[in-house]
């Protein structure tokens, strides 16, 4: 099935591989149409990845000379003044609000996506599971613009009293110190609309992995005596283990480079604000910071500058995937 | 089969899968409480994750519904409205969001059609390997990264304005992966025996695609195709940094400004006048039921003509 994610695990995971076409189906017959499409096929395939080296080359060839310009140390300075010469920059904040965030996020999605796909693969009834499943399908459907306006006009109002009661408990952690900022537009609220927003990814692809638990797997687990929850946690859960993280890792990446939920949001800090490492804080992550500022990209040295922000999150994004697919993969190993 | 029936007598060997190191204990009515426990759970799990959806759903009904019963929103565009003013309608965004949408897929479908293609028929060996990883970090790269790469490209070396086709590109960047998932999948499911019969009657590998193995596919490419424009539907970051809003109706796709639903949105979203709030809440309103009327399409038409395996 597709979902509405976008996201799949099907090629990933040892399905029903018998019904894929054979391996000796590649002999060319040598025919000219036979050549024309699968040249055809091939250079469509060459050109995706074409496209993805160019952007890697692009953002690097537009970031260098501007980073060659940066007086102040690119990963660990917290200002950020592009307008000025020397220009100096650093994405130090952008991090930490970027990493925050999507730690938030994770800690939420991560747990009730499991649990949300438990509850459609092991626990709803016949006639529920299905559209149980569409309907956190449908989570993935509302666009991020309209998770924003939700985020601040409507969320952001309920915000105010867990925000007090969090800092009155905890506000001896430096994580959880009053920063002065309406709570609608914290860190917390959007890592809680990230959780939103990552929930119907994390729980999609779990769903699947769990629904291809082994039967025998399960009923040996019931016939030893096992109750359901047994059943779930010696069967169920190890096997989806490798796709629980994969899918936690899709919907990490998909939590860093949310743009436009994030850029309505939160409120970006003056250049001035001292360091905090406050929840309740504002500031701007690494797409926020870009989309915030797209009408200031007039001169290629500014634009450079976000553009090196933009490297950063395309490797963050990257390296978070790519262990995603890795997990996947030895799993599939592992199981053939 | 149910579980929830304990048999207090399990005195088997322990068993010890992995992943567990207690194995079943004789403790039954612990057991028990952990097992209703965890049923509870998971139903609390669920409802938590129908809290947003039916809150998001119902503040935007409330507070945009009843702007899409005005006739006025269908036909007008918001030329020389005003924040203050109520009035005027959706259908230049609308129009803008389409065309978008549509020229988008004119250059993501056949690309990510023939990629599915080379990965299921003819991929084999480390191309097909290179070319799938590919499309797993196209899968992952953020919006606003790909519309960073085609500012890059389209402005800053080309010194070309920031266009509405822009926009459609980086949109295509984003729509490809999606295609080729979904198309892939389907591909899959496409039973070796039709093809195997295609060989037999002596029909050429390209032509038992063309005409056997992609119509079998059909109607879940379908599918893929419309949930792949549900999502560029719904993106901004590429329309914030390369296509600019207008009031006015525009068509062109080269010159001038272009609007969308989602620019829409952000145009007029810090306002607090009712009649600028209510048009963001209208517009967020519309833009939600076009991509469910494209995900509730998809889905009908992948039920409806699933091959049959």
């Amino acid at each position: 099935m597709p979902t509405s994610t976008g996201v799949s695990s099907v090629d990933e995971l040892p399905g029903p591989s018998e019904h894929g076409p054979l391996q000796g189906d590649r002999a060319p017959t040598g025919q000219l149409g036979d050549r024309l499409f699968g040249g055809t096929a091939r250079g469509a395939g060459l050109l995706v990845i074409v496209m993805v080296t160019l952007i890697a080359v692009f953002l690097l060839s537009q970031a260098l000379p501007a980073l060659a310009k940066d007086k102040v140390n690119f990963l660990t300075s917290t200002e950020w003044n592009v307008n000025g010469t020397p220009m100096q920059f650093g994405i130090a904040n952008l991090l930490w609000v970027t990493v925050l965030s999507s730690a938030i996020a994770m800690l939420i999605a991560v747990p009730l996506g499991v649990g949300v796909a438990l509850f459609i693969t092991q626990y709803a009834p016949h006639w529920l599971s299905r559209p149980a499943a569409t309907l956190v399908d449908l989570l993935a459907a509302v666009p991020s613009i309209v998770y924003g306006l939700w985020g601040l006009q409507v969320l952001g109002t309920h915000m105010n009293g867990i925000q007090s009661v969090l800092i009155r408990l905890f506000g001896w952690i430096p994580l959880f110190k009053d920063a002065r900022i309406g709570a609608a537009s914290t860190i917390l609220t959007v890592g809680l609309v990230l959780s939103i927003m990552v929930l119907p990814i994390v729980s999609a692809l779990s769903r699947e992995v769990f629904a291809q638990t082994p039967t025998s797997h399960t009923d040996a687990a019931l016939a030893l005596g096992a109750t359901r929850w047994e059943m779930i946690r010696t069967a169920v859960l190890p096997f989806g283990k490798p796709g629980v993280i994969s899918a936690s890792m899709l919907g990490l990446g998909r939590a860093l480079g949310e743009t436009v939920a994030v850029t309505v949001i939160l409120s970006a800090l003056a250049g001035s604000t001292p360091w905090s490492w406050s929840m309740f804080n504002g500031g701007e992550t690494f797409a926020s910071k870009i989309a915030n500022n797209a009408a200031e990209f007039d001169s290629p040295s500014k634009a450079g500058a976000f553009m090196a922000a933009g490297l950063v999150l395309f490797l963050l994004t990257f390296v978070v995937n790519a262990i995603a697919r890795v997990v996947i993969e030895r799993r599939k190993a592992f199981i053939e | 089969m149910t579980a929830t029936d304990i048999t207090s007598d399990s005195n088997l060997p322990s068993m010890r899968p992995r992943g567990s190191d207690a194995g079943f204990s004789h403790r039954s009515r612990a057991r028990a409480l952990r097992n209703v426990l965890a049923r509870v759970v998971m139903w609390t799990a669920f409802a938590i994750a129908m809290v947003p959806l039916a809150w998001i759903l119902w503040s935007v009904v409330t507070k945009g519904g009843q702007m899409l019963l005005d006739s006025h929103w269908w036909t007008n565009s918001q030329r020389g409205i005003t924040n203050r003013v109520v009035g005027g309608g959706a259908v230049h965004a609308i129009q803008g969001t389409l065309i978008e949408a549509l020229v988008t897929a004119l250059m993501a479908v056949p690309v990510g059609v023939m990629t599915a293609i080379y990965l299921v028929e003819y991929g084999r060996g480390r191309l097909a390997k290179a070319v799938s990883f590919t499309v797993d970090i196209l899968t992952g790269i953020p919006s606003i990264v790909a519309a960073l790469f085609i500012y890059a490209v389209w402005v800053t070396v080309f010194g070309f304005q920031r266009v509405a086709f822009a926009v459609c590109l980086a949109l295509v960047l984003l729509m490809i992966p999606v295609v080729v998932r979904s198309t892939e999948e389907m591909l899959k499911l496409v039973p070796n025996e039709l093809r195997e019969a295609a060989y037999a009657l002596g029909v050429p590998k390209w032509r038992t695609i063309v005409r056997v193995v992609v119509p079998t596919a059909f109607s879940g490419i379908i599918t893929g195709i419309l949930l792949g424009l549900a999502r560029v539907m719904g993106e901004t970051a590429p329309l914030l940094i390369l296509g600019p809003y207008t009031k006015n109706i525009a068509t062109n796709l080269f010159g001038g400004l272009m609007p969308t639903l989602p620019t829409m949105i952000n145009q007029d979203r810090t306002e607090v006048l009712q009649p600028a709030v209510d048009r963001v809440w209208g517009a967020a309103m519309t833009l939600i039921l076009m991509i469910l009327v494209l995900n509730i399409a998809g889905r009908l038409i992948s039920r409806l003509g699933a091959p049959k395996t």
